[in-house]
């Protein structure tokens, strides 16, 4: 079959194939799958491949990175409240130790005074009871020997001198 | 071609054959070197643009990977699903070797479209015509394949007698023969009409004195038919590797 004639008849009805065209045309297809097939496709599906997981990888960095910071943060503020509690728990310690010790003091000046009251009273007591017996003995000894001299009879005698003296400070009691 | 004594003569089928550059081989025509050549510019193209596969592309990377991407997911992923990736490198290889040869068409000096002779677009509707039956035959089994063809479930028994003959017709013949003929009547069309009004406004150009002024607008009209040609061009290569896409997502389908 010469080239003449199946162009002619090509040329007429535009239909009927050429069987050239045809082999050609199956060779150039294979040729160009075989050559994207190998070469292109498998590359451009690792750098799609690549391109998602640097993104996912990102992604999860990012990720992992703020959960981080959260816990960071959490932790921060689980410190924080921990030191306002001691603080408010100090504070509230030294409020009530300075109590304790307004209280005590108080208590302490408390008893002082008492005591010293009680002394003074104690020492009043005795001075009292001293300046009763002194005065006793003087105002017994100043009548006695008034009274010798009134009477002219000295009451040097100690058992006599005692009796006189109790007789008056009983009739003195008597009277009063 | 058309000589301007003779009076105009529009172009026609003749215009799409093609004498050998050399000798009377029909393998040295002007449709097979452009064949090739389309081969050679795909292949330098991806090939440099893939080389590297880098996590931050290239301009040219992400040119090559975008036109990959449009075919990967637009038509692989999103029409045949879970199963795709395998014949991904078929529909890949479909639409650029078509969109490439289509734009031939319009590109200058070369200004052929290799998909007007239709031996082309034909073997390469056989092979997508191989590919989807060989897909749902290694899925289901010839036996089931057919009967589900053939048999179309939840249908009354008598509808059988009209359906059947035009499932097997879809499925056998209509399928790659308008994937062919769309493709090749498309391109065949596109490339007269360009040459209509290019030829035309030549031989306008070389006429009468008045006839000359018209030529202007045969060439504007010529022009503007091109752009429209780019998105023809286009579109039917994106439509041609659709319809595989969806042939193919039939066939492993489970059931209709």
């Amino acid at each position: 079959m010469t080239y003449v004639l199946l162009a002619a008849e090509s040329g007429k009805n535009p239909l009927i194939p050429a069987i050239p065209e045809m082999v050609v045309g199956l060779i150039a297809f294979a040729l160009l799958f075989f050559v994207l097939r190998k070469y292109v496709t498998p590359m451009f599906e690792k750098a799609f491949a690549d391109r998602t997981a640097a993104i996912q990888g990102g992604l999860e960095k990012a990720e992992k990175a703020q959960a981080e910071a959260a816990e960071a943060l959490k932790t921060y503020r689980a410190q924080l409240s921990e030191a306002r509690g001691e603080a408010s728990r100090l504070r509230e310690d030294a409020r009530e130790q300075g109590a304790a010790i307004i209280e005590e003091m108080r208590a302490q000046a408390q008893a002082e005074s008492t005591r010293i009251v009680a002394a003074a009273h104690n020492q009043i007591e005795a001075e009292r009871q001293q300046a009763l017996t002194s005065l006793r003995r003087e105002v017994g000894s100043m009548a006695t020997e008034l009274a010798s001299k009134i009477v002219g009879e000295a009451l040097d005698d100690q058992a006599r001198q005692s009796r006189v003296v109790d007789r008056f400070l009983t009739d003195l009691e008597a009277s009063k | 071609m058309n000589v301007a004594s003779g009076g105009f003569q529009p172009p026609s089928s003749a215009d799409f054959v093609f004498s050998p550059f050399i000798g009377q081989s029909a393998y040295l025509t002007k449709p097979i070197a452009l064949i090739f050549l389309s081969v050679l510019v795909i292949s330098v193209f991806f090939f440099v643009a893939a080389r590297k596969a880098a996590i931050v592309p290239s301009r040219l990377q992400f040119a090559g990977e975008s036109v990959y991407a449009f075919v990967r997911n637009g038509l692989g992923r999103d029409i045949i699903g879970q199963d795709f990736a395998r014949f991904v490198p078929f529909l890949f290889t479909l639409f650029t070797f078509i969109l490439v040869n289509n734009i031939f068409g319009i590109v200058p000096f070369l200004q052929f479209p290799a998909m007007s002779r239709f031996g082309f677009p034909l073997v390469l509707a056989l092979l997508t015509f191989v590919v989807f039956h060989a897909a749902a035959i290694k899925k289901k089994g010839f036996g089931p394949y057919l009967k589900e063809i053939m048999f179309m479930p939840g249908i009354p028994k008598f509808v059988y007698v009209i359906l059947t003959p035009l499932e097997l017709m879809t499925f056998f013949i209509t399928r790659p023969v308008t994937l062919a003929v769309r493709l090749f009547a498309n391109m065949f069309a596109g490339h007269l009409l360009l040459l209509v009004f290019i030829l035309g406004g030549d031989h306008l150009l070389h006429g009468v004195i008045g006839l000359k002024f018209i030529s202007p607008f045969a060439f504007a009209v010529g022009i503007a038919l091109t752009f429209f040609e780019f998105l023809v061009q286009v579109l039917q290569a994106y439509i041609f590797t659709l319809l595989t896409a969806l042939y193919i997502a039939g066939a492993l389908a489970d059931e209709h």
